[in-house]
């Protein structure tokens, strides 16, 4: 038995190291230093948080988790938080994907960062990144999940803003920052009704409570749907997800790492993590399956009609969360978190194959002007399509295996919920494939010049892609249903989470000739949509219009994304300034101005006129002094 | 009859009256900063004066302790004082305070 608890503190605290090193040294460190630093504590932590799965792994299922609680970190009236970590199987999970996608990506940045003149700056960002992100997920209590909840919304912050000079990208910066922060404001709320509640903030002592409720609670209801929407907010769904598609601003690295398989999952974790207080409260878990299922359907449909390689991704990033929330509703927690994990890897694939990409065609990032790129990066290609066919859930890449069991629990609770996912699943292979098609299939259509530089990545590239790829291609085995003969293991492994949960509510088993069926219905039609899109977009050769060209009014709807960000615009954005520049006119330069210049104005006169007095006569200070101490004379004995 | 040391107290009084007039007097009155400054020194011995007859009237030596205190302290003053006039002469050729107005408005 390995010593756990320096392996659990070092775990975080080396990416933490790492942007110390290279932000103190960012201007003097050489390529060579930074990417062993950078890459090297990643790497590590890596390692460590393979042994703790392992350790986890050896204990008996009911203490399947490691405490470490390091020092009183608040204490104020009865008010009090401890620094400690939590390591049980959903940390351990969320260990392992952070800092394995999370060191992939970081290799892929040091060939896709290359000469750019923020190298430095990029990676001890990106470490910071991971440092939070594994502080919000190991955290024992509420607060340090919020510490990092909050530190992972600034890295974000400026890793999208991270080519400041453009003023695009800032802005992009400010609007996802600001959407956080509408959500964290519930977050807070949520936790501070926690505290007032529970009495603490330890998960422990919180669950221990909880389990006592009964269901139905209010203060659990009021807490749950307060927390939930922090995680609209960080998890990109409606009404805040407009700041994700917005974020692809950022290098794309930091789309796959941040904005694709870790922040944005942040949500997922945190309800999963609270998953006994939704439990107690069906009617949060029904809004929780509401925004879920809306925002996977209306986001698959803006996907539809994008033509910007990473907004398609971006838009799919949104959809797949909204299913993600789709399965945390129904109850149906591990199956959340299979297709977090699942989703982490191919979608993590797709985008760093995006900026493989975008790297080959000198940062073009528009699909129209790609197609037949098969033949210039077919490493890319080859690993992309293993991504497209994961998220498709073509068996038996791993997206089959998460999504068919979010969609067989949801059919196991509503069969509506389950046809809305499908469909949203459905747009999800059309939209993919179509992305496919354009960029790697036909004629090119980039300019000769363009053409003639296309080239494969550096390994350092492909390298990650590969991994990716395969973990896409074979992931899904962590979790084969029971109904094709295999066992659920990574349900297994997650179930010490949830058991006080399942112990509340049984999701009913289906059987396993309904869950055939549904699964071949949705491979048929994922199939047909799939045809659908091959004639489409290979056979007829379409291309979508070009920019100003005149589209149908629904064509026109989707591809505006629905106007939603104008209308956000429109009801708050502009109301506001026109508030803040009355405010500004009223009470800023009317009010508090004047009132401030009046009291400066009173003085100034005042002392014009008594300044007269200081005349530099010491005769007749003296002379005054005399008078002033007779007057006080006088008046003591008055008085007295 | 109340005394202190056989004389009657009012004639201390009086006599203490008179000096810390003609002293505040002569430093209202008088421009020669040397002048001035003998008069607060006369200021100061009438109250030291005044001091020594009522410890002596009430039997109580604190008075006396306290005239100690300011002798030691005026003479303290008187040194820096001094040393003030002999720089203002040195800098203006005169200890007029008149001369010295140029600290105003």
């Amino acid at each position: 038995m390995v010593n756990t608890i320096p392996l659990i503190v070092l775990v975080p605290l080396l990416p933490l190291l790492g942007f110390l090193i290279i932000s103190w040294r960012s201007n003097k460190l050489q390529y060579g230093t930074t990417v062993v630093i950078a890459c090297g504590v990643v790497l590590i932590s890596f390692i460590f948080s393979v042994v703790l799965f392992f350790q986890l792994l050896e204990k008996p299922e009911d203490q399947r988790f490691f405490e470490v609680a390091l020092f009183r970190w608040i204490s104020t009236g009865t008010f009090s938080a401890n620094l400690g970590f939590l390591v049980d199987p959903l940390s351990s999970l969320m260990l392992l994907i952070i800092t394995g996608v999370g060191f992939l990506i970081h290799v892929y940045s040091l060939g896709y960062m290359r000469g750019d003149e923020g190298f430095n700056r990029f990676f001890s960002y990106l470490n910071l990144f991971v440092f939070f992100m594994l502080l919000l997920v190991m955290g024992s209590n509420y607060l340090i999940m919020f510490v990092g909840w909050e530190g992972v919304g600034l890295c974000s912050y400026l890793l999208i803003g991270f080519w400041f000079k453009n003023k695009d990208y800032t802005d992009a910066a400010n609007k996802a920052f600001i959407m956080n922060r509408i959500g964290d404001l519930g977050l807070i709320i949520g936790v501070i009704l926690v505290f007032i509640n529970f009495g603490s903030l330890e998960y422990k002592e919180v669950f221990v409570q909880a389990g006592e409720l009964t269901a139905n609670n209010q203060a659990v209801t009021l807490i749950t749907i307060l927390l939930f929407i922090g995680a609209i907010g960080k998890s990109a769904q409606i009404p805040l997800y407009t700041w994700l598609p917005d974020a692809m601003a950022g290098p794309t690295p930091v789309s796959a790492l941040i904005h694709a398989a870790t922040m944005v999952t942040a949500g997922i974790y945190m309800v999963a993590r609270n998953n006994l207080l939704y439990t107690l409260s069906p009617f949060s878990q029904h809004v929780v399956l509401i925004v879920g299922l809306a925002t996977a359907l209306f986001a698959a449909t803006i996907a539809l009609a994008q033509n910007d390689i990473k907004k398609v991704l971006a838009y799919s990033t949104v959809s797949q969360l909204g299913l993600m929330f789709v399965a945390l509703g129904v109850g149906a927690y591990s199956s959340g978190l299979f297709h977090m994990t699942t989703h982490a890897f191919f979608k993590a694939l797709l985008f760093l194959g995006a900026g493989s990409v975008i790297h080959g065609m000198q940062g073009e990032q528009d699909i129209r002007k790609m197609g037949g790129l098969k033949k210039y990066l077919p490493i890319t290609y080859i690993t992309f399509l293993a991504g497209v066919l994961a998220i498709s859930g073509i068996p038996p890449f791993a997206g089959f295996f998460s999504k068919d069991e979010i969609l067989s629990n949801a059919f196991a609770v509503s069969p509506f919920a389950w046809a809305i996912a499908l469909l949203a699943s459905l747009l999800t292979s059309f939209y993919m494939f179509r992305l496919l098609f354009l960029t790697f299939f036909g004629a090119p259509r980039a300019a000769l010049e363009t053409q003639h530089h296309i080239h494969e990545s550096p390994a350092s590239m492909t390298g990650p892609l590969i991994l990716l790829a395969a973990l896409s291609t074979v992931g899904g085995f962590m979790g084969v249903p029971e109904s094709l003969l295999g066992s659920d293991r990574i349900g297994e492994f997650l179930a010490p989470v949830f058991v006080k949960s399942l112990s509340k509510s049984i999701p009913a088993p289906l059987n396993p000739a309904t869950e055939h069926g549904l699964m071949i219905i949705i491979l048929v039609l994922t199939v047909i949509i799939i045809g659908i899109a091959y004639v489409l977009y290979v056979r007829k050769n379409e291309v979508p219009a070009e920019e100003g060209s005149r589209l149908s009014p629904v064509h026109q709807l989707v591809y505006r994304k629905y106007f939603i960000d104008e209308i956000y615009d429109a009801l708050i954005v502009v109301p506001l300034y026109w508030l803040s520049s009355r405010l500004d006119f009223v009470v800023e330069k009317m009010g508090i101005d004047k009132l401030v210049n009046a009291f400066g104005d009173v003085v100034v006169y005042g002392s014009s006129v008594t300044r007269r007095l200081q005349t530099g006569n010491i005769g007749f200070y003296i002379f005054a002094m005399v008078i002033g101490i007779i007057l006080m004379l006088a008046a003591v004995s008055f008085i007295g | 009859m109340k005394t202190a040391l056989g004389i009657p107290i009012e004639y201390y009084l009086w006599l203490c009256a008179i000096l810390f007039t003609i002293g505040v007097l002569g430093v209202l009155y008088r421009r020669n900063a040397i002048i001035i400054f003998m008069c607060i020194e006369l200021m100061l011995n009438a109250v030291n004066l005044l001091l020594v007859a009522f410890s002596n009237y009430y039997n109580d030596p604190s008075g006396q302790v306290f005239v100690f205190f300011i002798m030691a302290v005026a003479a303290a003053e008187v040194a820096v004082g001094l040393a003030i006039l002999i720089m203002m002469y040195r800098n203006t050729k005169t200890i007029d305070i008149d001369i010295l107005n140029k600290l105003k408005w």
